[in-house]
């Protein structure tokens, strides 16, 4: 009886899995429709099982590895969270469930460094997109000296992190540094409000290039016609910008700012050299390390690990729902 | 509506290439104009610039009688299908042949109304809230061509429109912009690589070779008169056949025989710069089956014998394929349509000869066969510049004449 039913829909199945539709030829006006009904009863040829045998097979290895050095530390963390664990007194080591997270929860100084890193993340990735979509534009866009200006334009982005924080030290140190001479005549990076937008400059000069470099390969994808074709429907150069290449770029722009946010939320090394923290600019990511490696608190330390690794993977979800939705040219979400 | 004028128009690119060189040409109102050529002809860059998405590097463009030189292809009111089609993907096919009318600043009720009027024409309208990537190519083509209508711009520009349809979409696809040309009445420039678009389509066809002009005018005057080696061969599907003949006194020396010249042609070659040898051309139905003609015609024309190689019927006629003594004809004109036709390095040895003979004819492959071909329809280029030797005041009047 099932074998009998699961025949007589074989032959749908073959049309749905290469995703060209044989029986209605050329006529494409009835296939988007039929091809989902299709999709959901289709069941998986011997031939298709195999291949996704064969593509887990392969897979295996390099999922291996994964696990044993990104899902250990994670799951070990986890445990370690669940722990009133502190290596000034280990013998006070014992399992106190959920306690560590009301206690971090219930912090100001948590809340604080939250929202430091919201304000960050929020201001930064903003800025990077208007700046980098500029950048993208001019090195898309230049004919003379291509070479020259991209790397001219990636050079921030190739010194590493550190190096580079302790040069906008030093340069808004009071007395040596020339920019602390030029803007201000107290020290800036002691005073919260000018601390935060100096870390901020700081993260926008080094990761602009990231930026600009990803919506770049987005500008690649529209074709040079669509805007030939849009100018000589009327649009002026801000409304070919907008309503043509804006739309058509989406999923490469979602990439790069989920990248960016995903980097920003973790902002550490700028804000370790830049200030250490002081005067409430401290990170989430900062005084994690703080409780963790300084405090030698293994318990609240991994407590806001598992926080950040949360809020981490709520804003990739949030960035992944939006990428089904929006991929240009499928309505069904087909490109997943 | 309007008519388009180019003066003298020219196009250097930066890195000193020229691409379009004086060009004249004069489109009416309401026109059918196609420019054809092989590619890298300028014809695309001639139809960018009455665009005005490439600018003009010398010259004048009028449309409708006014200076356009300097203006962005906005303010042009022009129109332009792309051979990608170039439609917008975020957007429905609606919301893609309103664009324009939006931009416009049209209200809504008159968009709408302007949309399925244009729709209905194109037989578009099942298709309206589809995006383009759930469209078929010959669909998407519409969705193009509607996208130009909606505006009834001043001209159409289209740009090897029907380049990426197959071969019978593209066939149906050229009556129905024939018709929608007649029918709206709004001058078009129609840019293509296909010679059998070009006859089929224009009212007056343009052959641009090396960015310049080589011929303007009706497609049978093209195929009839053309005015040299260049647009001889490259209008006519199977081409023209093309041979050297030397000059002996009142005859040409040819691989089919000796042929007689008229006064008007000796006159022409007994001047001082004249040259020694010509290249003889002649169309494949311009030949016959001696053993189909009556004594009348057989005295208009000379009868050889060749050995016959292929023979492809095709129905209505027969296709024969002949090997002629000697060498190929050369000229520049000729390797640059033979590369255009990719057979540049596929020649074979010896030279052959394209006929068309009629149905009724019981040629087989392999015979010798005795073939008659028409004198009054031959053509003398000089293989130094292409001039056609045979044109009277742009008439072809054959080798005979007076």
């Amino acid at each position: 009886m099932s074998e009998r039913s699961e025949r007589t829909i074989e032959p749908g199945a073959d049309v749905a899995a290469d995703g060209t539709d044989t029986r209605t030829g050329g006529r494409q006006a009835v296939v988007p429709a039929q091809r989902a009904n299709r999709r959901k009863r289709a069941p998986l040829s011997e031939n298709k099982r195999a291949e996704r045998k064969l593509g887990w097979l392969l897979c295996a290895p390099a999922a291996l590895v994964m696990v044993a050095v990104t899902g250990y530390p994670i799951l070990y963390s986890l445990w370690l969270s669940l722990q009133r664990f502190d290596l000034r007194f280990p013998a006070e080591r014992e399992f106190v469930g959920l306690d560590n997270y009301v206690t971090v929860l219930t912090n100001d100084f948590w809340w604080t460094a939250f929202g430091v890193t919201m304000l960050i993340t929020v201001v930064t990735v903003a800025v990077e997109l208007v700046l980098g979509m500029g950048l993208a534009l001019v090195m898309h866009r230049t004919l003379v000296g291509r070479g020259i200006v991209r790397t001219a334009a990636l050079i921030p982005y190739g010194i590493v992190t550190v190096v580079a924080a302790f040069s906008w030290r030093y340069a808004w140190t009071p007395g040596t540094g020339y920019l602390a001479n030029l803007f201000s005549d107290g020290a800036p990076l002691t005073e919260r409000a000018s601390a935060l937008a100096i870390i901020m400059l700081a993260e926008i000069w080094k990761t602009t290039p990231f930026m600009a470099l990803l919506l770049m390969a987005g500008l690649a994808l529209v074709p040079e016609d669509l805007l030939k074709a849009a100018s000589t429907d009327g649009a002026t150069a801000w409304q070919r910008f907008t309503k043509v290449m804006l739309p058509v770029m989406k999923p490469a722009i979602l990439v790069a700012l989920l990248f960016r946010t995903l980097d920003a939320f973790r902002v550490f090394d700028n804000i370790y050299v830049l200030t250490s923290g002081a005067n409430e600019t401290s990170s989430v990511s900062m005084i994690a390390y703080n409780n963790l490696i300084r405090g030698l608190n293994l318990g609240i330390g991994s407590t806001m690990s598992v926080l950040i690794f949360i809020a981490v993977a709520i804003i990739a979800f949030i960035f992944v729902k939006l990428f089904g939705t929006a991929a240009p040219g499928s309505d069904d979400g087909e490109g997943r | 509506m309007a008519d388009i004028v180019l003066d003298k128009v020219s196009k250097k690119f930066p890195d000193g290439t020229i691409a379009v060189r004086d060009v004249d040409l004069e489109i009416a109102d309401g026109e059918f104009v196609i420019l054809v050529g092989p590619s890298g002809c300028g014809k695309s860059t001639t139809l960018n610039m009455i665009a005005g998405l490439e600018d003009i590097s010398s010259g004048e463009l009028r449309i409708g009688g006014e200076r356009v030189n300097d203006k962005a292809p906005r303010d042009r009111d022009i129109a332009m299908v792309f051979q990608s089609y170039a439609l917008y993907p975020n957007m429905t096919v609606r919301e893609n042949m309103a664009f324009p009318l939006q931009l416009a600043k049209l209200d809504k009720k008159t968009i709408n109304q302007k949309v399925e009027e244009a729709a209905k024409v194109l037989e578009l309208t099942p298709l309206l809230d589809r995006r383009p990537a759930n469209l078929s190519g010959g669909q998407r083509q519409r969705v193009a061509m509607g996208r130009a209508i909606v505006r009834k711009p001043k001209a159409f520009l289209m740009d090897e429109p029907l380049s990426n349809l197959d071969a019978k979409l593209r066939v149906q696809m050229r009556t129905v912009v024939s018709r929608l040309q007649k029918r709206l009445g709004t001058t078009t420039v129609y840019v293509t690589h296909d010679q059998t678009e070009a006859m089929t389509l224009g009212d007056r066809v343009v052959i641009m070779r090396g960015g310049a002009v080589q011929q303007v005018g009706p497609p049978q005057e093209l195929y009839d008169n053309p005015h040299n080696l260049f647009v001889a061969g490259f209008i006519g599907s199977p081409s023209m056949n093309f041979l050297p003949a030397a000059i002996e006194e009142s005859r040409l020396r040819t691989a089919l025989g000796d042929v007689p010249i008229g006064d008007r042609i000796r006159r022409e070659l007994s001047r001082a710069d004249a040259p020694r040898e010509l290249i003889l051309g002649i169309r494949p139905e311009h030949f016959e089956d001696a053993e189909l003609i009556d004594e009348e015609t057989r005295r208009r024309g000379i009868v050889f014998e060749a050995p016959v190689d292929i023979v492809e019927s095709m129905g209505s006629d027969k296709y024969v394929y002949l090997t002629v003594e000697g060498e190929r004809a050369t000229a520049a004109e000729l390797e640059e349509l033979a590369a255009d036709a990719g057979a540049a390095d596929f020649t074979g040895v010896g030279s052959h000869l394209v006929t068309r003979l009629s149905a009724e004819s019981t040629v087989t492959e392999g015979q010798n066969r005795r073939v008659w071909f028409n004198l009054e329809k031959i053509h003398l280029f000089n293989p130094a510049d292409g001039r056609n030797l045979t044109l009277r005041e742009g008439r072809a009047a054959g080798a005979l004449a007076d």
